[in-house]
Protein backbone atom coordinates (compact mmCIF):
# COMPACT_ATOMS: atom_id res chain seq x y z
CA UNK A 1 0.00 0.00 0.00
CA UNK A 2 3.12 2.37 1.34
CA UNK A 3 4.89 1.93 -2.46
CA UNK A 4 1.81 2.02 -4.01
CA UNK A 5 1.15 5.83 -2.66
CA UNK A 6 4.67 6.43 -3.34
CA UNK A 7 4.49 5.67 -6.83
CA UNK A 8 1.43 7.76 -7.03
CA UNK A 9 2.98 10.61 -5.57
CA UNK A 10 5.52 10.58 -7.96
CA UNK A 11 3.52 10.18 -10.88
CA UNK A 12 1.43 13.64 -9.58
CA UNK A 13 4.70 15.05 -9.39
CA UNK A 14 5.57 14.90 -12.73
CA UNK A 15 1.96 15.20 -14.25
CA UNK A 16 1.33 18.74 -12.57
CA UNK A 17 4.74 19.78 -12.85
CA UNK A 18 4.22 19.38 -16.70
CA UNK A 19 1.20 21.19 -16.92
CA UNK A 20 3.45 23.83 -15.02
CA UNK A 21 5.79 23.75 -17.29
CA UNK A 22 3.78 23.48 -20.76
CA UNK A 23 2.79 27.45 -20.30
CA UNK A 24 6.68 28.23 -19.95
CA UNK A 25 7.51 25.80 -23.28
CA UNK A 26 4.09 28.05 -24.87
CA UNK A 27 5.68 31.50 -24.21
CA UNK A 28 9.24 30.73 -25.41
CA UNK A 29 7.55 29.21 -28.34
CA UNK A 30 5.31 32.36 -29.43
CA UNK A 31 8.08 34.63 -28.60
CA UNK A 32 10.83 32.55 -30.33
CA UNK A 33 8.22 32.05 -33.48
CA UNK A 34 7.47 35.72 -33.27
CA UNK A 35 10.99 36.99 -33.22
CA UNK A 36 12.43 34.84 -36.13
CA UNK A 37 9.61 35.72 -38.47
CA UNK A 38 9.81 39.34 -37.74
CA UNK A 39 13.95 39.61 -38.66
CA UNK A 40 13.17 37.75 -41.66
CA UNK A 41 10.78 41.04 -42.41
CA UNK A 42 13.00 43.30 -41.13
CA UNK A 43 15.95 41.85 -43.55
CA UNK A 44 13.34 43.04 -46.19
CA UNK A 45 11.85 46.33 -44.41
CA UNK A 46 14.14 48.62 -43.01
CA UNK A 47 12.86 48.98 -39.27
CA UNK A 48 12.75 53.03 -39.80
CA UNK A 49 10.45 52.55 -42.61
CA UNK A 50 8.17 50.51 -41.01
CA UNK A 51 7.93 52.49 -37.10
CA UNK A 52 7.77 55.94 -38.75
CA UNK A 53 6.22 55.26 -42.31
CA UNK A 54 2.48 56.81 -42.81
CA UNK A 55 1.56 55.03 -45.12
CA UNK A 56 0.58 51.24 -44.75
CA UNK A 57 -0.52 49.62 -47.99
CA UNK A 58 1.40 45.99 -47.90
CA UNK A 59 -0.88 44.34 -50.50
CA UNK A 60 -0.88 46.80 -52.90
CA UNK A 61 1.53 47.62 -55.26
CA UNK A 62 4.27 49.44 -54.77
CA UNK A 63 3.75 48.18 -51.23
CA UNK A 64 4.22 50.42 -48.31
CA UNK A 65 5.06 49.06 -44.75
CA UNK A 66 4.58 52.22 -42.71
CA UNK A 67 2.64 51.28 -39.44
CA UNK A 68 1.60 54.40 -37.92
CA UNK A 69 -1.83 53.99 -39.78
CA UNK A 70 -2.19 51.11 -37.72
CA UNK A 71 -0.49 52.46 -34.22
CA UNK A 72 -2.42 55.29 -34.78
CA UNK A 73 -5.73 53.15 -34.94
CA UNK A 74 -4.95 51.15 -32.00
CA UNK A 75 -4.22 54.97 -30.08
CA UNK A 76 -7.89 56.07 -31.22
CA UNK A 77 -9.51 52.92 -29.77
CA UNK A 78 -7.03 52.65 -26.40
CA UNK A 79 -7.97 56.84 -25.97
CA UNK A 80 -11.75 56.62 -26.70
CA UNK A 81 -12.31 53.43 -24.11
CA UNK A 82 -10.32 54.86 -21.52
CA UNK A 83 -12.08 57.86 -21.86
CA UNK A 84 -15.15 55.99 -21.54
CA UNK A 85 -14.10 53.37 -19.06
CA UNK A 86 -11.62 55.01 -16.59
CA UNK A 87 -14.06 58.08 -15.00
CA UNK A 88 -17.33 55.21 -15.23
CA UNK A 89 -15.10 52.27 -13.88
CA UNK A 90 -13.49 54.78 -10.79
CA UNK A 91 -16.74 56.00 -10.09
CA UNK A 92 -18.50 52.87 -9.84
CA UNK A 93 -15.70 51.56 -7.59
CA UNK A 94 -16.12 54.18 -5.26
CA UNK A 95 -20.26 53.97 -5.44
CA UNK A 96 -19.88 50.49 -4.41
CA UNK A 97 -17.46 50.75 -1.56
CA UNK A 98 -18.79 54.04 0.17
CA UNK A 99 -22.13 54.11 -0.83
CA UNK A 100 -23.83 51.02 -1.86
CA UNK A 101 -25.73 48.79 0.49
CA UNK A 102 -24.50 45.32 0.75
CA UNK A 103 -27.35 44.03 -0.92
CA UNK A 104 -26.62 46.57 -4.01
CA UNK A 105 -23.25 45.15 -3.90
CA UNK A 106 -24.29 41.68 -4.27
CA UNK A 107 -26.01 42.61 -7.07
CA UNK A 108 -23.75 44.87 -9.15
CA UNK A 109 -20.65 42.81 -8.69
CA UNK A 110 -21.88 39.66 -10.32
CA UNK A 111 -23.49 41.53 -12.82
CA UNK A 112 -20.14 43.32 -14.05
CA UNK A 113 -18.92 40.17 -13.81
CA UNK A 114 -20.76 38.93 -16.37
CA UNK A 115 -20.12 42.18 -18.56
CA UNK A 116 -16.36 40.83 -18.40
CA UNK A 117 -17.40 37.29 -19.40
CA UNK A 118 -18.92 37.77 -22.88
CA UNK A 119 -17.37 36.79 -25.69
CA UNK A 120 -15.86 39.73 -27.25
CA UNK A 121 -17.43 38.97 -30.87
CA UNK A 122 -20.67 39.59 -29.56
CA UNK A 123 -19.25 43.03 -27.80
CA UNK A 124 -18.78 43.67 -32.34
CA UNK A 125 -22.23 42.70 -32.73
CA UNK A 126 -23.39 45.12 -30.13
CA UNK A 127 -21.54 47.74 -31.78
CA UNK A 128 -22.19 46.97 -35.25
CA UNK A 129 -26.15 46.76 -35.07
CA UNK A 130 -26.36 49.08 -31.93
CA UNK A 131 -24.14 51.47 -31.45
CA UNK A 132 -23.07 52.44 -34.85
CA UNK A 133 -27.04 53.13 -35.66
CA UNK A 134 -27.62 55.08 -32.67
CA UNK A 135 -24.15 57.30 -33.29
CA UNK A 136 -26.21 58.00 -36.94
CA UNK A 137 -29.02 59.32 -35.65
CA UNK A 138 -26.17 62.25 -33.68
CA UNK A 139 -23.51 62.51 -36.21
CA UNK A 140 -25.46 61.42 -40.11
CA UNK A 141 -22.10 61.63 -41.59
CA UNK A 142 -20.41 58.67 -39.24
CA UNK A 143 -19.26 55.70 -41.35
CA UNK A 144 -20.62 51.94 -40.91
CA UNK A 145 -17.41 51.22 -39.76
CA UNK A 146 -15.88 54.25 -37.29
CA UNK A 147 -13.10 54.29 -34.25
CA UNK A 148 -16.12 56.10 -32.15
CA UNK A 149 -18.14 52.70 -32.03
CA UNK A 150 -15.40 50.42 -31.35
CA UNK A 151 -13.88 52.77 -28.78
CA UNK A 152 -17.34 52.79 -27.26
CA UNK A 153 -17.29 48.77 -27.13
CA UNK A 154 -14.05 48.48 -25.91
CA UNK A 155 -14.99 50.99 -23.26
CA UNK A 156 -17.86 49.04 -21.92
CA UNK A 157 -15.14 45.63 -21.96
CA UNK A 158 -12.93 47.16 -20.02
CA UNK A 159 -15.29 48.56 -17.23
CA UNK A 160 -15.85 45.91 -15.29
CA UNK A 161 -11.40 45.44 -14.90
CA UNK A 162 -11.42 49.53 -14.21
CA UNK A 163 -14.03 49.04 -11.96
CA UNK A 164 -13.15 45.73 -9.70
CA UNK A 165 -9.30 46.18 -9.74
CA UNK A 166 -10.53 49.93 -8.71
CA UNK A 167 -12.81 48.62 -5.82
CA UNK A 168 -9.60 45.84 -4.89
CA UNK A 169 -7.54 49.13 -4.78
CA UNK A 170 -10.09 50.80 -2.52
CA UNK A 171 -10.35 47.42 -0.44
CA UNK A 172 -6.64 47.40 0.16
CA UNK A 173 -7.31 50.61 2.11
CA UNK A 174 -7.04 50.29 5.68
CA UNK A 175 -9.91 50.56 7.49
CA UNK A 176 -9.15 52.36 10.13
CA UNK A 177 -7.88 55.27 8.22
CA UNK A 178 -11.39 55.66 6.52
CA UNK A 179 -12.57 55.76 10.12
CA UNK A 180 -10.38 58.45 11.22
CA UNK A 181 -11.88 60.48 8.33
CA UNK A 182 -15.08 60.10 8.90
CA UNK A 183 -14.61 60.40 13.01
CA UNK A 184 -13.55 64.11 12.30
CA UNK A 185 -17.10 64.60 10.75
CA UNK A 186 -16.51 64.58 7.16
CA UNK A 187 -18.94 62.93 4.46
CA UNK A 188 -18.14 59.71 2.52
CA UNK A 189 -17.54 61.89 -0.54
CA UNK A 190 -14.96 63.54 1.34
CA UNK A 191 -13.46 60.24 3.33
CA UNK A 192 -13.45 59.06 -0.74
CA UNK A 193 -12.00 62.21 -2.84
CA UNK A 194 -9.37 63.11 -0.11
CA UNK A 195 -8.21 59.77 2.26
CA UNK A 196 -9.09 56.49 0.57
CA UNK A 197 -8.01 57.33 -3.53
CA UNK A 198 -5.12 59.13 -2.85
CA UNK A 199 -3.86 56.26 -0.79
CA UNK A 200 -4.93 53.74 -3.14
CA UNK A 201 -3.29 56.39 -6.02
CA UNK A 202 -0.75 54.00 -7.27
CA UNK A 203 -3.05 50.76 -7.06
CA UNK A 204 -5.52 52.70 -9.29
CA UNK A 205 -2.80 53.83 -11.61
CA UNK A 206 -1.63 50.47 -12.62
CA UNK A 207 -5.51 49.74 -12.85
CA UNK A 208 -6.12 52.30 -15.80
CA UNK A 209 -2.35 50.97 -17.44
CA UNK A 210 -3.69 47.03 -17.15
CA UNK A 211 -6.82 48.10 -18.45
CA UNK A 212 -5.51 50.39 -21.49
CA UNK A 213 -3.42 47.31 -22.12
CA UNK A 214 -6.48 45.76 -22.20
CA UNK A 215 -8.00 47.88 -24.43
CA UNK A 216 -4.84 47.73 -26.82
CA UNK A 217 -5.04 44.16 -27.10
CA UNK A 218 -8.37 43.78 -28.31
CA UNK A 219 -9.22 42.19 -31.77
CA UNK A 220 -12.51 40.81 -32.48
CA UNK A 221 -14.84 44.13 -31.35
CA UNK A 222 -12.86 46.15 -33.12
CA UNK A 223 -12.43 44.53 -35.79
CA UNK A 224 -16.04 44.43 -36.61
CA UNK A 225 -16.86 47.78 -35.34
CA UNK A 226 -13.98 49.94 -36.32
CA UNK A 227 -13.64 48.41 -39.73
CA UNK A 228 -10.20 47.56 -41.77
CA UNK A 229 -8.77 51.13 -43.23
CA UNK A 230 -5.55 51.30 -42.18
CA UNK A 231 -4.81 55.57 -43.07
CA UNK A 232 -3.44 57.83 -40.84
CA UNK A 233 -6.04 60.38 -39.69
CA UNK A 234 -7.68 60.67 -36.45
CA UNK A 235 -11.52 61.19 -37.34
CA UNK A 236 -13.75 59.31 -34.86
CA UNK A 237 -16.24 59.19 -37.47
CA UNK A 238 -14.30 57.21 -40.00
CA UNK A 239 -12.99 53.55 -40.19
CA UNK A 240 -10.07 52.65 -38.81
CA UNK A 241 -7.61 49.80 -38.30
CA UNK A 242 -5.97 48.66 -35.38
CA UNK A 243 -2.82 46.77 -35.21
CA UNK A 244 -5.09 43.41 -34.13
CA UNK A 245 -7.64 43.88 -36.84
CA UNK A 246 -4.93 44.23 -39.07
CA UNK A 247 -3.66 40.81 -38.23
CA UNK A 248 -6.76 39.48 -38.38
CA UNK A 249 -7.09 40.04 -41.84
CA UNK A 250 -3.94 38.72 -43.36
CA UNK A 251 -4.70 35.36 -41.37
CA UNK A 252 -7.92 35.24 -42.36
CA UNK A 253 -7.11 35.93 -46.42
CA UNK A 254 -5.24 34.54 -49.26
CA UNK A 255 -2.60 35.96 -48.59
CA UNK A 256 0.53 33.31 -49.49
CA UNK A 257 2.69 32.71 -46.42
CA UNK A 258 6.31 33.18 -46.97
CA UNK A 259 5.72 36.75 -48.78
CA UNK A 260 6.91 39.75 -47.40
CA UNK A 261 2.55 40.31 -46.96
CA UNK A 262 2.15 37.70 -44.87
CA UNK A 263 5.68 38.47 -42.69
CA UNK A 264 4.05 42.08 -41.81
CA UNK A 265 1.46 39.85 -39.87
CA UNK A 266 4.56 39.07 -37.48
CA UNK A 267 6.26 42.33 -37.03
CA UNK A 268 2.54 43.89 -36.37
CA UNK A 269 2.16 41.26 -33.82
CA UNK A 270 5.85 41.66 -32.32
CA UNK A 271 4.90 45.50 -31.99
CA UNK A 272 1.52 45.02 -30.49
CA UNK A 273 3.61 42.28 -28.08
CA UNK A 274 6.33 44.94 -26.97
CA UNK A 275 3.52 47.65 -26.26
CA UNK A 276 1.55 45.66 -24.13
CA UNK A 277 4.31 44.08 -22.23
CA UNK A 278 6.14 47.14 -21.78
CA UNK A 279 2.75 48.38 -20.08
CA UNK A 280 2.06 45.29 -18.20
CA UNK A 281 5.31 44.95 -17.01
CA UNK A 282 5.09 49.36 -15.36
CA UNK A 283 1.01 48.07 -13.59
CA UNK A 284 2.68 44.74 -12.52
CA UNK A 285 5.33 47.16 -10.47
CA UNK A 286 3.45 49.31 -9.52
CA UNK A 287 1.19 47.00 -8.02
CA UNK A 288 4.40 44.72 -6.31
CA UNK A 289 6.10 48.02 -5.08
CA UNK A 290 2.80 48.89 -3.38
CA UNK A 291 2.05 45.61 -1.89
CA UNK A 292 5.80 45.06 -0.55
CA UNK A 293 5.18 48.97 1.10
CA UNK A 294 1.46 47.60 2.58
CA UNK A 295 3.74 44.42 4.07
CA UNK A 296 6.56 46.38 5.04
CA UNK B 1 -22.65 58.99 43.32
CA UNK B 2 -21.99 62.31 41.89
CA UNK B 3 -23.30 65.84 41.40
CA UNK B 4 -21.11 67.32 38.08
CA UNK B 5 -22.61 68.10 34.95
CA UNK B 6 -23.30 64.56 33.17
CA UNK B 7 -22.52 65.21 29.49
CA UNK B 8 -23.38 61.72 27.87
CA UNK B 9 -26.29 59.61 28.99
CA UNK B 10 -27.50 56.32 27.87
CA UNK B 11 -30.91 55.41 28.57
CA UNK B 12 -31.68 51.67 28.97
CA UNK B 13 -29.74 51.35 25.88
CA UNK B 14 -29.36 48.29 23.59
CA UNK B 15 -27.20 46.80 20.83
CA UNK B 16 -27.57 44.28 18.85
CA UNK B 17 -25.46 42.70 15.41
CA UNK B 18 -28.25 41.10 13.84
CA UNK B 19 -29.65 38.43 16.18
CA UNK B 20 -26.93 39.32 18.84
CA UNK B 21 -27.38 41.24 21.88
CA UNK B 22 -24.16 42.90 22.45
CA UNK B 23 -25.32 45.77 24.89
CA UNK B 24 -27.81 44.83 27.69
CA UNK B 25 -29.67 47.88 28.79
CA UNK B 26 -26.98 50.21 29.41
CA UNK B 27 -27.61 53.25 31.52
CA UNK B 28 -24.29 55.19 32.56
CA UNK B 29 -23.38 58.80 32.99
CA UNK B 30 -20.42 60.46 31.56
CA UNK B 31 -19.50 63.51 33.87
CA UNK B 32 -18.00 66.90 32.30
CA UNK B 33 -13.96 67.13 32.32
CA UNK B 34 -13.48 64.04 33.41
CA UNK B 35 -11.84 61.18 32.88
CA UNK B 36 -14.52 57.91 32.49
CA UNK B 37 -12.54 54.37 31.62
CA UNK B 38 -14.25 51.54 30.85
CA UNK B 39 -12.89 48.11 31.54
CA UNK B 40 -14.01 44.18 30.86
CA UNK B 41 -12.66 41.12 29.45
CA UNK B 42 -12.45 40.81 25.26
CA UNK B 43 -15.70 40.86 24.03
CA UNK B 44 -17.54 42.59 27.01
CA UNK B 45 -19.03 45.00 24.70
CA UNK B 46 -17.00 48.19 25.81
CA UNK B 47 -15.72 49.09 22.21
CA UNK B 48 -19.36 48.92 21.19
CA UNK B 49 -20.35 51.12 23.21
CA UNK B 50 -17.75 54.01 22.97
CA UNK B 51 -18.46 53.63 18.67
CA UNK B 52 -21.87 54.68 19.47
CA UNK B 53 -21.30 57.60 21.31
CA UNK B 54 -20.00 58.97 18.08
CA UNK B 55 -22.16 56.72 15.64
CA UNK B 56 -18.87 54.89 14.20
CA UNK B 57 -21.12 51.84 14.57
CA UNK B 58 -23.51 52.69 11.27
CA UNK B 59 -20.85 51.51 9.29
CA UNK B 60 -21.38 47.85 10.39
CA UNK B 61 -23.98 46.70 8.64
CA UNK B 62 -26.11 43.61 11.01
CA UNK B 63 -25.73 47.06 13.64
CA UNK B 64 -29.04 47.95 15.64
CA UNK B 65 -30.10 49.36 18.74
CA UNK B 66 -32.47 50.85 20.61
CA UNK B 67 -32.76 53.17 23.80
CA UNK B 68 -31.33 56.45 23.80
CA UNK B 69 -27.88 58.57 24.20
CA UNK B 70 -28.52 61.92 25.28
CA UNK B 71 -26.25 64.58 24.61
CA UNK B 72 -26.56 67.86 25.85
CA UNK B 73 -30.45 67.18 25.90
CA UNK B 74 -30.83 65.81 22.57
CA UNK B 75 -30.76 61.69 21.72
CA UNK B 76 -27.48 61.65 19.36
CA UNK B 77 -29.23 58.33 17.67
CA UNK B 78 -31.68 61.23 15.73
CA UNK B 79 -29.07 63.60 15.08
CA UNK B 80 -26.96 64.00 12.32
CA UNK B 81 -23.87 61.63 12.62
CA UNK B 82 -21.62 63.64 10.62
CA UNK B 83 -22.72 66.38 13.13
CA UNK B 84 -22.49 64.31 16.22
CA UNK B 85 -18.47 63.25 15.17
CA UNK B 86 -17.62 66.78 15.05
CA UNK B 87 -18.95 67.21 18.29
CA UNK B 88 -17.44 64.00 19.71
CA UNK B 89 -13.87 63.19 18.73
CA UNK B 90 -12.43 59.68 18.62
CA UNK B 91 -8.92 58.55 19.20
CA UNK B 92 -8.61 54.95 18.10
CA UNK B 93 -6.82 51.78 18.85
CA UNK B 94 -3.69 51.75 15.80
CA UNK B 95 -2.39 55.67 15.49
CA UNK B 96 -4.07 56.40 11.61
CA UNK B 97 -2.93 59.35 10.34
CA UNK B 98 -3.70 60.19 6.97
CA UNK B 99 -0.83 60.27 4.54
CA UNK B 100 -0.28 63.48 4.13
CA UNK B 101 2.31 66.21 6.28
CA UNK B 102 1.79 66.54 10.00
CA UNK B 103 0.35 70.30 8.98
CA UNK B 104 -2.68 68.98 6.51
CA UNK B 105 -3.35 66.42 9.14
CA UNK B 106 -4.29 68.82 11.44
CA UNK B 107 -5.84 71.09 9.46
CA UNK B 108 -8.02 68.73 6.99
CA UNK B 109 -10.96 68.60 9.37
CA UNK B 110 -10.99 72.16 10.34
CA UNK B 111 -10.60 72.69 6.24
CA UNK B 112 -13.63 70.39 5.42
CA UNK B 113 -16.23 72.22 7.73
CA UNK B 114 -15.20 75.64 6.22
CA UNK B 115 -14.49 76.56 9.35
CA UNK B 116 -12.97 80.69 9.44
CA UNK B 117 -9.77 80.05 11.31
CA UNK B 118 -5.81 81.08 11.51
CA UNK B 119 -4.59 77.43 10.12
CA UNK B 120 -0.87 78.87 11.25
CA UNK B 121 -2.54 79.49 15.03
CA UNK B 122 -4.50 76.09 14.85
CA UNK B 123 -1.55 73.66 14.20
CA UNK B 124 0.60 75.14 16.74
CA UNK B 125 -2.14 75.21 19.49
CA UNK B 126 -3.11 71.71 18.79
CA UNK B 127 0.26 70.41 18.80
CA UNK B 128 1.15 72.25 21.72
CA UNK B 129 -2.34 71.00 23.75
CA UNK B 130 -1.52 67.23 22.31
CA UNK B 131 2.53 67.70 23.59
CA UNK B 132 3.99 67.21 20.13
CA UNK B 133 4.54 70.76 18.99
CA UNK B 134 8.32 70.60 20.20
CA UNK B 135 9.85 67.22 18.78
CA UNK B 136 8.08 68.41 15.23
CA UNK B 137 7.55 72.36 14.85
CA UNK B 138 10.28 72.12 12.70
CA UNK B 139 9.21 69.19 9.81
CA UNK B 140 5.63 70.17 9.88
CA UNK B 141 5.58 69.75 6.35
CA UNK B 142 6.76 66.18 6.19
CA UNK B 143 4.69 63.16 5.73
CA UNK B 144 3.10 62.16 8.94
CA UNK B 145 4.13 58.55 8.43
CA UNK B 146 7.68 59.38 9.03
CA UNK B 147 6.72 60.07 13.09
CA UNK B 148 6.98 57.35 15.69
CA UNK B 149 4.03 55.16 16.61
CA UNK B 150 3.67 57.33 19.60
CA UNK B 151 4.40 60.38 17.93
CA UNK B 152 1.35 59.42 15.12
CA UNK B 153 -1.22 59.06 18.22
CA UNK B 154 -0.32 62.41 19.17
CA UNK B 155 -0.74 63.83 15.95
CA UNK B 156 -4.23 62.01 15.88
CA UNK B 157 -4.78 63.49 19.26
CA UNK B 158 -4.00 67.18 18.35
CA UNK B 159 -6.16 66.12 14.58
CA UNK B 160 -9.45 65.90 17.66
CA UNK B 161 -8.58 68.31 19.69
CA UNK B 162 -8.34 70.66 16.15
CA UNK B 163 -11.90 69.89 15.86
CA UNK B 164 -12.32 71.68 19.21
CA UNK B 165 -14.62 68.67 20.18
CA UNK B 166 -16.12 68.86 23.60
CA UNK B 167 -15.67 64.76 23.88
CA UNK B 168 -12.57 62.60 23.42
CA UNK B 169 -13.19 58.87 22.62
CA UNK B 170 -10.72 56.78 23.08
CA UNK B 171 -10.63 53.33 22.03
CA UNK B 172 -7.69 51.46 23.73
CA UNK B 173 -5.20 54.59 22.51
CA UNK B 174 -1.93 52.98 24.01
CA UNK B 175 -2.59 49.02 22.90
CA UNK B 176 -0.15 49.80 19.86
CA UNK B 177 2.31 51.60 21.68
CA UNK B 178 5.49 50.89 23.71
CA UNK B 179 5.92 51.53 27.57
CA UNK B 180 7.59 54.96 27.14
CA UNK B 181 4.77 56.49 24.42
CA UNK B 182 2.29 55.20 27.33
CA UNK B 183 2.79 57.44 29.67
CA UNK B 184 3.43 60.14 27.22
CA UNK B 185 0.05 59.49 26.39
CA UNK B 186 -1.11 59.13 29.59
CA UNK B 187 0.00 62.10 31.23
CA UNK B 188 -1.66 64.09 27.96
CA UNK B 189 -4.57 62.64 29.26
CA UNK B 190 -4.26 64.12 32.36
CA UNK B 191 -3.83 67.54 30.92
CA UNK B 192 -6.83 67.22 28.45
CA UNK B 193 -9.62 66.48 30.91
CA UNK B 194 -9.02 70.05 31.76
CA UNK B 195 -10.84 71.20 28.56
CA UNK B 196 -12.35 68.25 27.45
CA UNK B 197 -14.86 65.06 28.44
CA UNK B 198 -12.70 61.96 28.04
CA UNK B 199 -14.13 58.13 28.19
CA UNK B 200 -11.03 55.57 27.33
CA UNK B 201 -11.73 52.23 26.64
CA UNK B 202 -8.77 49.89 27.86
CA UNK B 203 -7.85 46.75 28.88
CA UNK B 204 -5.25 47.59 30.90
CA UNK B 205 -6.60 47.95 34.99
CA UNK B 206 -3.29 50.02 36.06
CA UNK B 207 -4.22 51.95 33.28
CA UNK B 208 -7.60 53.00 34.30
CA UNK B 209 -6.99 53.44 37.83
CA UNK B 210 -3.94 55.46 36.60
CA UNK B 211 -5.42 58.18 33.76
CA UNK B 212 -9.69 57.89 35.09
CA UNK B 213 -11.71 59.50 37.93
CA UNK B 214 -14.33 57.36 37.23
CA UNK B 215 -14.41 53.36 36.01
CA UNK B 216 -17.27 51.71 34.38
CA UNK B 217 -16.68 47.68 34.51
CA UNK B 218 -18.66 45.82 31.98
CA UNK B 219 -18.88 42.19 31.55
CA UNK B 220 -20.97 40.57 28.79
CA UNK B 221 -22.52 43.65 27.35
CA UNK B 222 -24.03 44.85 30.97
CA UNK B 223 -22.82 47.58 32.93
CA UNK B 224 -21.65 45.38 36.21
CA UNK B 225 -20.50 48.21 38.72
CA UNK B 226 -19.27 51.96 38.11
CA UNK B 227 -17.95 54.51 40.45
CA UNK B 228 -15.21 56.35 41.86
CA UNK B 229 -11.73 54.71 40.63
CA UNK B 230 -10.10 54.90 43.41
CA UNK B 231 -13.28 53.31 45.18
CA UNK B 232 -13.91 50.54 42.36
CA UNK B 233 -10.48 49.41 42.63
CA UNK B 234 -9.99 49.42 46.51
CA UNK B 235 -13.29 48.61 47.95
CA UNK B 236 -15.48 47.24 44.89
CA UNK B 237 -18.97 46.18 45.67
CA UNK B 238 -19.59 44.01 43.63
CA UNK B 239 -17.94 40.16 43.73
CA UNK B 240 -17.40 40.01 39.84
CA UNK B 241 -16.28 43.31 39.84
CA UNK B 242 -13.48 42.43 42.57
CA UNK B 243 -12.46 39.14 40.79
CA UNK B 244 -11.59 40.60 37.59
CA UNK B 245 -9.73 43.63 38.79
CA UNK B 246 -7.96 40.98 41.62
CA UNK B 247 -7.02 39.38 38.19
CA UNK B 248 -9.25 36.10 38.77
CA UNK B 249 -10.73 36.14 35.17
CA UNK B 250 -10.49 38.14 32.29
Amino acid sequence: MHRYAKKMEILARTLLGSCAFLSILTTIGIILVLSTETIEFFGQVSPLDFLFGTKWEPLLEPKSFGVLPLVSGTLMIMVGSGLIAIPIGLFTAVYLSEYSSFRTRQIIKPVLEILAGIPTIVYGYFALTFITPVLKNIFPDIEVFNALSGAIVVGIMILPMVSSLCDDAFQGVPRQLKDGGYALGATSFEVIGQVVIPAAASRIMAAFILALSRAIGETMAVTLAAGATPIFRVNPLESIQTMTAYIVQVSLGDTPAGGVEYLTCFAVASLLFVITLFMNVIGQSIMYRVKKKATR
Amino acid sequence: MNQENIVLKTKDFNIFYGEKQAIFNMNLDICEKKVTAIIGPSGCGKSTLLRSFNRMNDFVPSFNCNGAIEFEKKNILKLDPMEVRTRIGMVFQKPNPFPKSIYNNIIWGPKIHGHKVNYDELVEDSLKKAALWDEVKDRLNESALELSGGQQQRLCIARTIAMKPEVILMDEPCSALDPKSTIKIEDLIDDLKNDYTIVIVTHNMQQAARVSDYTAFFYEGELIEFDYTDKLFTKPSNKQTEDYITGRFG
